[in-house]
Order: C-alpha cells, then structure tokens, then sequence
C-alpha cells in the first residue's frame, strides 16, 4: 500500500511497517540537499513529530513522522551520501522503516492521486 | 509562482523567469534564488568559470560636490564613514561603514572616487534610509541623488576577465577595487573590478534601458551562467565577507565586526584625520583596548551545518555561553560546513574548540581563520 502525507511524505506499508521517505517534489522543493539526520533504531515518534532533519545548502527542514510508530530501520545511505535523495527520492533514498502502531490509521493518509492533485 | 504585488521587479526580473529561476522575496523584491541547475552548481561553476549576478535590487548613489571640488564631497562623507575618502584616487574604489553615534553599523557599502562625483553602492534593505541619512548628513555641501534608471549586475569568478575582454579588451589593465567606464555592445557602463564571492570579477552598472540587452548577450557565453541568491550566501560565506543583517548591524561595531583594515590610518588615533564620525570615541576606545566580543570564522568538525542564531558554548554540556553564530551553512568549495559569529574575548583563537547549539545537540566547531577559501582579487 502506498500512501502520502500533505507533508510531502511517501509511505509504503507492508505487514504493519511503514517505509517512509519525502517525495520527489519535496526533494525539488528543497534543492540540493548536503546533510541528513536520522532517528535512532528503537526510538519512537507520534504523529507529527520531527523524527529526522534535512539540510541544503541554505537550510535545515524537518521530517515530520507520519504516524504514531517505532523506527525499526534507518538508511545509513542517505547519511553517507545526502544527495540520494534529490536522485531517488522515492526509491533507494528511503528514510526509515516506521512499525506503526495502529496500521489501520494509514487508510486516513492520502492515495497516490490526491497528493498528486495537492502539489500540481 | 504567484506574482506578489508588493515586491518590486529589477529591470532583468522577466530575464530570471524565462531562465526558470525560483523566486523568493528578498529585500521588498522579487529575486531569483536559484535557477533550475541549483545552489550547489551555480556555486562551483563560479568557482571555475563565471557567474552572473543581477544585483540591480541594490542602491547606487551619486554624491556631488556643490563647489566642483571632489575633496569637498569626500571630507562630507568622511563625517559619516570610519574610512579616508579624501585618499581614495580618482578611478579607485573602497568599502565602507556608516556607522551611528554609538558605534554601530548602519550599512556597509562601496565607494568609487569617479572624477567628479563619488559613485556608492548601498544594501537593497538598508537603501532609502541610507538615502536619507546622506541627504542629511551632506546636504551644505553635496547634491545626492538615487539612481533609478540603472540596473548593477556582478560577472564573477577565474573566467570573468576573458568573457569580459571579448566585449573590452582593456579589462586586463584593471586591478582589484579599479573602477572604469566602458562601452559594452556600445552601451556606455561603469565597471568595477570587485564582487561578493571571494573570486576576481567585475560588478558592471547598466542603463537602464540596455540592461537585458547587455546581460543577456553576456549570458550567450558559454563561460557564464546565471547564479542566484542562494550561490550568492554560500560564496561569500566561503569568502568571510559580512552580510548586512546578519554578520553586521546596528548593535556591532566595526571593531567588533574584525573590519578595522576597513578603516584606513588617516582616521584612526593619530591620523590626520582622526575620529569625525559617528561612534568615533566607542569606536577608536576599542581599537585601542580591544573589544568584549569579535567576528570570527566558525568550522564545525561535523558534517551538520551550524546555521545563523545558533549560541555558542565554551563547554560541550552547554553551561558556559560565549558567543553566537550569525552567519552558517554549507560551503560546497569547502565540502563541508561554514559559519562565522561573535564569540567573547578570550575565546577568539583559531584552533579553540567551542559548541554549538543544534536541535538540542552541542556539536563541536573550531574558531577559524577567514576565509575558507583563497581569494583571488587580481591586485
């Protein structure tokens, strides 16, 4: 199932874990991007909070957490090398594996057309 | 990309659109912050070729003399500036400080000793202030005038010279801080051999009605390209130079600020001209017994940049405050993060280790030496 956020964020959820990264026009949004912070594997988020930072060459902007959940994953890639993510933003630039708390509050989120809709 | 009608345009506003700019307001206009190649390549192709400016947002004025004299209108403006204008040659060019009574930085600007008449160039933000100030300041004495029929563009970088040379070739006599006038593609401009990146270039004073023409036809090289706001910060952030508002204002002083090369003998303590202008006692007191806090360059140990506001500690847990970063980012020559900020005597030492406050973290940062990368002014 793949999902999207009003805040320019992509989900694909598996057996009640969320992979989650920011999409492609975010990644446009921001330019290029030189650094990366990642939450700590165990560590656990609410709904809208900031669970990692990304940094261009002019400023920091937060990723905020989808959903309530527990990072289970990160993806050390993208620390190594930020600018993954203006390249693959909604592929190999994933961010962090999120196992959701209550799996059943991704149907609320946004289908793949209508996020499409709110940033045309 | 909604068209804000409150932002004014420069006169190469429609150029930045057909170029596919992102633009952003800045300074009450509407400005490209970067074209569609992005910061990161806008920045290093000015490294290594030339990059285009438009920097029309910001104020130039004409100062004239009443009596015909260029010394009258330099010795008025020495009341309002730290500096030796009455020194400055015909044909030379100098930065500059207005500062207040209490010492502090109105605005940093250029000025250019043009024969007849100073010719300054003044922050886009700080602009109708600075207007009036001088208005004020030399009204007995000078006529002063805001051009508005004139657009300013910068052609900077190693390549800048050659591209220019195609269009004039006595370019090559300039030296840094020379000003000329010169016909380009027969459109009569004043040229400086100056800029805000740290590299050799040219900052070229248009009229109005020629501008697109001219900088379009400079854009046809394949040496240059178009660089916007965001390159623009990140290049002189390399460089060590203040950004007004940031790095400087009204609550530094120049001394403060590490800008006393910016304040020739003559009007330093025992020049002769020393002192006479606004802030002088506070101002000349800490150049003889040194300041509470200075400028300094700033090198995080990480990869995280350390952005302006960011306070600075001496220890690592946060407890002993010393500073604050004003100015920080990525610097893409230096592959890694820049910033620079005020730290407190006694803390000012290149090597120090001091901490920097990010997100809840107190990430190490060395006190470094301005600037990050080599400057390249043909002097």
């Amino acid at each position: 199932m793949l999902k999207f956020t009003e805040e320019h964020e992509w989900l694909k959820i598996e057996a009640g874990v969320a992979t989650v990264g920011i999409t492609e026009h975010a990644a446009g949004q921001l330019g290029d991007l030189v650094f990366v912070e990642l939450p700590e594997t165990g560590s656990t988020f609410s709904k809208g909070d900031s669970a990692a930072t990304v940094e261009s060459v002019k400023a920091a902007s937060d990723v905020y957490c989808p959903l309530d959940g527990e990072i289970v994953e990160v993806n050390q890639a993208i620390v190594d090398d930020p600018s993954l993510v203006n390249s693959d933003p909604q592929g190999a630039a994933w961010f962090f594996k999120l196992k959701l708390a209550n799996p059943s509050e991704a149907d609320a989120l946004l289908e793949e057309a209508a996020y499409k809709e709110l940033v045309a | 990309m909604e068209d804000n009608p409150h932002l004014k345009h420069t006169p190469l506003h429609a150029l930045h659109l057909s170029l596919g700019a992102r633009m952003v307001p800045f300074a009450g206009y509407d400005m490209p912050v970067q074209y569609p190649e992005g910061v990161m390549k806008e920045h290093q192709h000015t490294r290594v070729a030339a990059g285009l400016f438009d920097v029309s947002h910001m104020g130039q004025v004409i100062v004239r003399p009443k009596s015909g004299k260029i010394e009258d209108a330099a010795l008025a403006l020495e009341k309002l500036v730290p500096v030796d204008v009455l020194g400055l040659g015909e044909g030379r060019q100098r930065y500059a400080i207005f500062t207040n009574a209490e010492g502090g930085i109105l605005d940093d600007l250029m000025i250019a000793n043009r024969g007849d008449h100073l010719f300054l160039v003044v922050n886009a933000a700080c602009k109708d202030a600075d207007f009036e100030h001088l208005k004020k300041g030399l009204a007995d004495t000078c006529e002063v005038t805001m051009l508005d029929d004139r657009a300013l563009i910068a052609l900077q970088g190693p390549h800048a010279e050659a591209v220019l040379g195609e269009l004039w070739a006595d370019v090559s006599a300039m030296r840094f801080m020379d000003v000329a006038e010169a016909d380009l593609h027969d459109v009569t401009c004043i040229i400086s051999r100056s800029g805000y990146t740290g590299e050799d270039g040219f900052e070229i004073s248009i009229p109005l009605e020629s501008a697109v023409d001219v900088t379009q036809r400079l854009l046809e090289h394949p040496d240059v390209k178009p660089i916007g706001l965001g390159a623009r910060d990140s290049l002189r952030l390399e460089a060590g130079l203040c950004l007004y508002g940031n790095d400087i204002d009204t609550t530094t002083t120049p001394v403060e600020a590490a800008l006393e090369w910016a304040m020739q003998k003559a009007r330093r303590a025992g020049g002769a001209r020393e002192g006479g202008f606004p802030g002088a006692d506070r101002i000349l007191g800490q150049f003889a017994g040194g300041a509470s806090r200075r400028r300094v360059g700033l090198k995080p140990e990480g990869r995280a940049p350390v952005r302006g506001g960011a306070n600075l500690f001496a220890d690592a847990e946060g407890k002993t405050p010393v500073g604050q970063v004003t100015s920080g980012g990525f610097g893409p020559s230096v592959d890694g993060p820049v910033a620079m900020g005020y730290v407190d005597s006694g803390h000012t030492e290149n090597g120090t280790t001091l901490f920097a406050e990010v997100r809840g973290k107190y990430l190490p940062v060395a006190v470094a030496a301005l600037p990050f990368v080599k400057q390249t002014y043909k002097r």
